[in-house]
C-alpha cells in the first residue's frame, strides 16, 4: 500500500493532442452558470477559463457565481442540488464529500465523454458512483505536508527531516535561534487539521488496512496507536512552545505570509497553498520549500496526497451539451495551460498531456519526487473512506491549543465520525 | 453651578463614548482610505495617501459589479417588505387592540411564538420550492414579512391602545367605511410608531444575512450582506477592501438614521413601552 | 342591498374592526412560518438527507443530548443571554438617565450610542475580530501603550464567549437606551415634584420613583434582549464560529453546524430543543415581569 503509485505523472501527450483536435468542433452557443468557491485562486482560474472559452465561442455567455468555502459552501451545494437550483456547472470536492451529495440522483454522468479518456483512473475512482464517472479535475493533485522557509534552513544549517524526531530537533534549533518554529493559524479552523490528515501516510505504513476497518466501524482513531499519533503531534508542537504567538487568531493568509517571509519556519498545509504564495508573496516564492509530514521512522517517509477538486454538471442543466463542451475544455491540456498562466503550477495534473512549466516553484519541485518512480505516497483517508467527521477542525483546534489532550480529542472525533456514518446509512454503525 | 457640573460630566461622557463608539467607526473609515500594504498592519494610523476612491472602484467592480446588483436587490427587498409589514401589521394590531374575541388569546400566543421560535430553515426551503418561490425576490420578501410580523404587530397594538376609540366611532358616524376608517383616520395617527417600524425593520432586513444566504441563492439575487460575506475571503489579504466594503454597506443605515433620528425616541415612547 | 338593511347595519357595526384584516398577515405567517415549523416537528424525528427521510423516532434527540458539547452549549447560551440582557438593562438605564439629564452634547451622545444598532452585524463582527486580534489588534495595542498586556479576546477559550457578548452589548445598548429614554420621559413630573418636597435624595429618587416607574421599559428591554440573546447566531458566527474549539458554541451555533454538516434531521431536532429552552425560560420570565407590572 505504501508504495502505491497513484499518479502516472507527466505522461506522453498523445491523448492530449487527440483531445485538442477534438476541441476544434462546431462553435457553441447558449448560456451557462458556473458555481465556484470564493477563494482567490478559484476565482482567477475560473475567470480565465471563461474568458478563453467565450473567446472561442462568442455566442456563449457564462456567468460565474461564487459561494463561500468550507462547511458553509458544502451546505449551499447540498441545498441547491436538493432544490433543483444548482448552477449548470459547479466545482466541488472529490472523495467523501462527493459521495455525500448523492451524485447518481443529482449529477450528469460524463463516463463516455471524449475528454474522460485523458483523465487518470486514480482520479476517476474518487468521482465515481454507481458505475458512472461524474467529475473532471479542477486543479492539479495536492500533497499534505509541511512548507518550510528555505532561508531559515540555510541560515541554521538544517536538513530536511525524515522522521518526527528529526523534525522536532529542527524545531528546537529554530526556537533556540529565537524564531517561530511552527506556524499555526487557528483563526481559520480548517487549517488546524493538517497534522492529523497529513499523517495518514504514516498511519497506513503501520496499519495498511486502517481505512477499510475504519469504514466498517472496526478501527478507531483513539484505539489505533498509529492513528492517534496525528493528534499527539498537534499536542507535541503546542506543548513544546513552538507556535507563533498569535496562533489562535492568525488566518491562512497570515500563515502563507509568515512561512514565505521567514516570520516562521514551518507551516503544515496542502500544496495548493503554493498558488496563494505565488499570488501574495511572489518575491518569496523561491524561499518556500515543502516536505512530507515525517513519521516515526525515517525509513518509511512518504507523502499523503489529495485528489484535486472536481467540476460536475448538474442533472438539472438546461443545456447539457454546452455544459459538457465547457467541462471538456476545462479537462483538456488547453485548460491546464490557462490554469498555469492564471495561477501558476501547484502540482502534477491528472490530465494526460498537461505539462508543468519548466520553471516550477521549489515547493512544487520538492513534492514531485514523491509522485515519481521510487517515491512513496498514499491517498488521504477521505479518498479511501466515505466518512469524514464534520467537527474534526474544532477538535484539532482544541488539541492544538492545549484545551484538550490528544487522546480525548481522538476519542471525541470517533464520536463525531459515528454520526456521519449513520447519516450515510453505512453497515455496521 | 449645575451647568459646570454638567459640562464636566458631559466632557467625560463625550470622551468615553468617543473611545468606545466613535473610534471603531473611525478605524473603518481610516482603513478604507489606506492601500493594501498599510492596511495589512491593521493599526490606528493616518492613511499614507488617499486610496478611498481606488478602493471603492475595486470593491464595486469585483465580480462583475456585483455590489450594484446587490444594492438594487437589497433596496427592493427592504422597501417592499417593510411596506407590506407596515400595512399588514397595522391592520392586525388595529383589530387586535379594538375587538375582543375569544381568539385574541390564540393570536397573542401565535405572535409570541413568532418572536421566540427559531425558523425551521430546511422545511421552509422545501416549502418555498413547492410554491415556486425559492430563490426569488418575491419569496425572500414574503419570508422577511413572515419573520418580522410579530414584532411590528406588538408595536402597533400597544400604540393603538392609546388612541381613543371614539375617533373611529366618530368617523363611522360620518359615514366612513371600515377600510376608510383604517387607512384615512387610524393609519395616519400611527405615524410615530410607523417611523419606529420603518427604522427598526428596514435596518433589520437590510442587514439580514442568514435568510438571504439560504433562500436566495445565485449571483443575480445577491444581497448586500451576502456580498460582504462572499468577498470576505477574496479580500482576506486586502483589509483596505474589506473595510471599504463595510463602509459602503453602512451608508444606507446612516441615511435612515439621519432622516429619522429625532423621531425614533418619539416612536419608542409611543409604541414599545406603554404595553 | 337595501333588503338586508338590518343585518347590514349589524354587520357594519361589527365590521368596523373586520376579521379579514387579519387575513393577509395570517396567510403569509401561516404558510411561511407555521407550516414549516410544524413540518419540522416531523422532520426532527427522521434521518433526513434532503433527498429522502427515514423515520427514526427520538434518536435525533438522544443523539443531540449525547453531543459532548450540547450541555456546554446550553450553559453558554444562557450565560450569553443573561450577560447581554443584564448589561443592556444596567447600561441602558444609566445611559438613559444621563441622556435625559441636563448634560451637554445630548444630541451627539444619543446619536453615537444609537448608531451601532443600525449597522450590519456581520460588518460589526468582522471589524471587532480585527480590533480584538491578540497581537496586532487595536485594542491590545492600545492597552500595551498603557502598559497592560491585553488578553486573547477571541482566542482564549475562557474569554471568547464574553468577548462576543461585549460586542453584542456594544451594538445593542443603543436600543435599550432609547427604550429607557422613552420610559423615563413618560414618567409624570409630579412624582419627582412630590419626592422633592419630601426631601428625597437623588439616590432615593432613583430607587423609589425612577426604577419602579420605568418597569415597563425594563420588561421590554429584558424580553427583547433575552430572547435575542438565546437565539443569537450572526455575531458569534461572524466572530468565532463557536470557537476556539467549542468554547463559544451556543445552541444556535451547534444547530447550525449540524445543519452545515448535512445532518438535517438532527439540526431540526436541535431547533425544537432551542424552542423548548426559550419557552421554558422566557414564558415564566414574561409572566413574572407582567405580573409585577400589574401590581403598580
Amino acid at each position: 500500500m505504501t508504495k502505491t503509485r497513484l499518479f502516472a505523472l507527466m505522461g506522453t501527450s498523445v491523448l492530449g493532442m487527440m483531445l485538442t483536435a477534438n476541441a476544434v468542433n462546431a462553435q457553441q452557443s447558449g448560456y451557462l452558470s458556473f458555481l465556484i468557491d470564493n477563494g482567490p485562486q478559484s476565482v482567477a482560474v475560473a475567470e480565465a477559463w471563461v474568458a478563453a472559452y467565450t473567446e472561442q465561442n462568442p455566442d456563449v455567455t457564462i456567468d460565474i457565481e461564487v459561494r463561500p468555502g468550507g462547511g458553509e459552501g458544502d451546505n449551499i451545494v447540498k441545498t441547491r442540488l436538493a432544490t433543483g437550483a444548482m448552477a449548470d456547472v459547479f466545482f466541488y470536492n472529490s472523495g467523501s464529500l462527493f459521495q455525500a451529495i448523492n451524485p447518481v440522483q443529482n449529477l450528469l454522468p460524463v463516463t463516455n465523454e471524449a475528454w474522460q479518456e485523458g483523465i487518470q483512473d486514480s482520479f476517476k475512482t474518487v468521482v465515481s458512483a454507481g458505475g458512472e464517472v461524474y467529475g473532471t479535475p479542477f486543479a492539479p493533485a495536492m500533497g499534505g505536508g509541511i512548507f518550510y522557509n528555505k532561508p531559515i534552513y540555510e541560515e541554521l544549517g538544517l536538513e530536511i527531516p525524515k522522521s518526527w524526531d528529526e523534525f522536532m530537533a529542527n524545531n528546537e534549533k529554530i526556537k533556540a535561534a529565537g524564531k517561530v518554529a511552527v506556524i499555526q493559524t487557528y483563526g481559520e479552523s480548517w487549517t488546524s487539521q493538517l497534522f492529523v490528515l497529513a499523517d495518514f501516510f504514516n498511519v497506513l505504513a503501520a496499519e495498511p488496512d486502517f481505512a477499510e476497518k475504519f469504514t466498517t466501524n472496526e478501527a478507531k482513531f483513539a484505539t489505533s496507536p498509529a492513528a492517534v499519533k496525528g493528534f499527539d503531534r498537534l499536542q507535541d508542537v503546542f506543548e513544546a512552545g513552538y507556535l507563533n504567538a498569535d496562533f489562535g487568531a492568525a488566518t491562512y493568509p497570515d500563515g502563507i505570509r509568515m512561512v514565505a517571509t521567514g516570520e516562521g519556519a514551518h507551516y503544515p498545509m496542502l500544496t495548493f497553498g503554493i498558488g496563494a504564495i505565488a499570488e501574495t508573496q511572489p518575491d518569496h516564492l523561491q524561499d518556500v520549500g515543502f516536505f512530507a509530514q515525517p513519521g516515526d521512522s525515517a525509513d518509511s517517509n512518504g507523502l499523503t496526497t489529495w485528489m484535486p477538486d472536481s467540476v460536475y454538471i448538474a442533472k438539472t442543466t438546461a443545456s447539457p451539451d454546452l455544459a459538457k463542451d465547457f467541462v471538456g475544455f476545462i479537462g483538456s491540456p488547453a485548460g491546464c495551460d490557462i490554469r498555469n498562466e492564471a495561477v501558476g503550477a501547484t502540482g502534477p495534473y491528472m490530465i494526460a498531456g498537461c505539462e508543468l512549466p519548466a520553471d516550477v516553484p521549489p515547493a512544487v519541485s520538492d513534492m514531485l519526487p514523491y509522485f515519481q518512480e521510487g517515491g512513496q505516497n498514499a491517498p488521504a483517508l477521505e479518498f479511501l473512506s466515505p466518512i469524514k467527521g464534520p467537527a474534526l477542525e474544532q477538535i484539532t483546534v482544541e488539541v492544538g491549543s492545549g484545551i484538550r489532550p490528544a487522546a480525548e480529542g481522538a476519542a471525541l472525533y470517533d464520536e463525531d465520525v459515528r454520526k456521519q456514518a449513520q447519516q450515510l446509512g453505512l453497515e455496521g454503525w | 453651578m449645575k451647568s459646570r457640573k454638567s459640562i464636566i460630566g458631559g466632557a467625560a461622557a463625550i470622551a468615553a463614548t468617543f473611545v468606545v463608539f466613535v473610534i471603531p467607526f473611525l478605524f473603518i473609515i481610516l482603513m478604507a482610505f489606506k492601500d493594501r500594504q498599510q492596511s495589512a498592519l491593521r493599526d490606528f494610523s493616518w492613511p499614507a495617501g488617499f486610496h478611498l476612491w481606488d478602493n471603492i472602484v475595486e470593491v464595486v467592480k469585483t465580480r462583475n459589479w456585483m455590489m450594484i446588483t446587490a444594492f438594487i436587490n437589497s433596496s427592493l427587498i427592504t422597501v417592499v417588505s417593510v411596506t407590506l409589514l407596515i400595512v399588514f401589521a397595522a391592520m392586525v394590531g388595529f383589530v387586535l387592540a379594538r375587538r375582543k374575541t375569544r381568539f385574541n388569546g390564540l393570536i397573542e400566543f401565535l405572535i409570541l411564538a413568532g418572536l421566540m421560535i427559531p425558523p425551521a430553515v430546511v422545511p421552509t426551503i422545501w416549502l418555498l420550492q413547492g410554491l415556486k418561490l425559492f430563490g426569488t425576490l418575491h419569496g425572500m420578501i414574503l419570508i422577511e414579512v413572515a419573520y418580522n410580523l410579530p414584532f411590528s404587530i406588538i408595536l402597533y397594538r400597544a400604540f393603538i391602545a392609546t388612541i381613543p376609540r371614539e375617533l373611529d366611532e366618530a368617523a363611522v358616524i360620518d359615514g366612513a367605511r371600515p377600510l376608510d376608517v383604517f387607512f384615512r383616520v387610524v393609519l395616519p395617527l400611527l405615524w410615530p410608531v410607523t417611523v419606529t417600524n420603518i427604522v427598526v425593520q428596514s435596518v433589520g432586513i437590510f442587514n439580514d444575512f442568514t435568510n438571504p444566504l439560504y433562500y436566495l441563492p445565485g449571483n443575480a439575487n445577491a444581497t448586500v450582506q451576502l456580498t460582504l460575506y462572499n468577498f470576505q475571503s477574496q479580500f482576506s489579504t486586502s483589509y483596505n477592501l474589506l473595510f471599504t466594503n463595510i463602509l459602503l454597506i453602512t451608508i444606507p443605515p446612516l441615511i435612515v438614521f439621519l432622516f429619522f433620528n429625532r423621531q425614533i425616541v418619539a416612536g419608542m415612547t409611543a409604541g414599545a413601552v406603554k404595553g | 342591498m337595501t333588503a338586508a338593511a338590518v343585518p347590514a347595519m349589524k354587520a357594519r357595526r361589527r365590521s368596523l374592526y373586520p376579521g379579514w384584516f387579519y387575513a393577509p398577515a395570517a396567510a403569509i405567517y401561516a404558510v411561511l412560518f407555521l407550516a414549516p415549523t410544524f413540518a419540522s416537528l416531523y422532520f426532527s424525528l427522521t434521518r433526513w438527507t434532503l433527498f429522502d427521510s427515514v423515520f427514526i423516532g427520538f434518536e435525533n434527540f438522544a443523539q443531540f443530548f449525547r453531543e459532548p458539547f450540547l450541555i456546554q452549549g446550553l450553559v453558554n447560551t444562557v450565560i450569553y443571554a443573561v450577560i447581554t440582557s443584564g448589561l443592556k438593562v444596567v447600561l441602558g438605564m444609566l445611559l438613559a438617565l444621563m441622556l435625559t439629564s441636563q448634560i451637554v452634547a445630548r444630541g451627539y451622545l444619543r446619536s453615537v450610542i444609537f448608531f451601532p444598532v443600525l449597522v450590519s452585524t456581520v460588518g460589526v463582527g468582522m471589524t471587532f475580530t480585527v480590533l480584538m486580534h491578540p497581537t496586532v489588534g487595536m485594542i491590545n495595542q492600545g492597552l500595551a501603550t498603557l502598559g497592560i498586556q491585553g488578553p486573547g479576546w477571541l482566542v482564549d477559550p475562557k474569554l471568547a464567549l464574553f468577548s462576543v457578548a461585549l460586542v453584542d452589548v456594544w451594538k445593542g445598548v443603543g436600543l435599550a437606551t432609547v427604550i429607557y429614554i422613552a420610559g423615563l420621559v413618560a414618567i409624570p413630573k409630579d412624582y419627582y415634584e412630590a419626592a422633592r418636597i419630601d426631601g428625597a435624595t437623588s439616590l432615593q429618587n432613583f430607587f423609589y420613583v425612577t426604577l419602579p416607574l420605568s418597569r415597563p421599559a425594563t420588561a421590554t428591554v429584558i424580553t427583547l434582549s433575552f430572547i435575542g440573546g438565546l437565539r443569537t447566531f450572526d455575531l458569534i458566527w461572524a466572530m468565532t464560529k463557536g470557537g476556539p474549539g467549542f468554547a463559544s458554541d451556543t445552541v444556535a451555533s451547534v444547530i447550525y453546524k449540524q445543519y452545515q454538516a448535512g445532518f438535517y434531521g438532527l439540526s431540526t431536532a436541535g431547533n425544537v430543543v432551542l424552542f423548548v429552552l426559550i419557552a421554558v425560560l422566557v414564558v415564566p420570565l414574561t409572566m413574572f415581569l407582567n405580573r409585577k407590572q400589574g401590581h403598580e
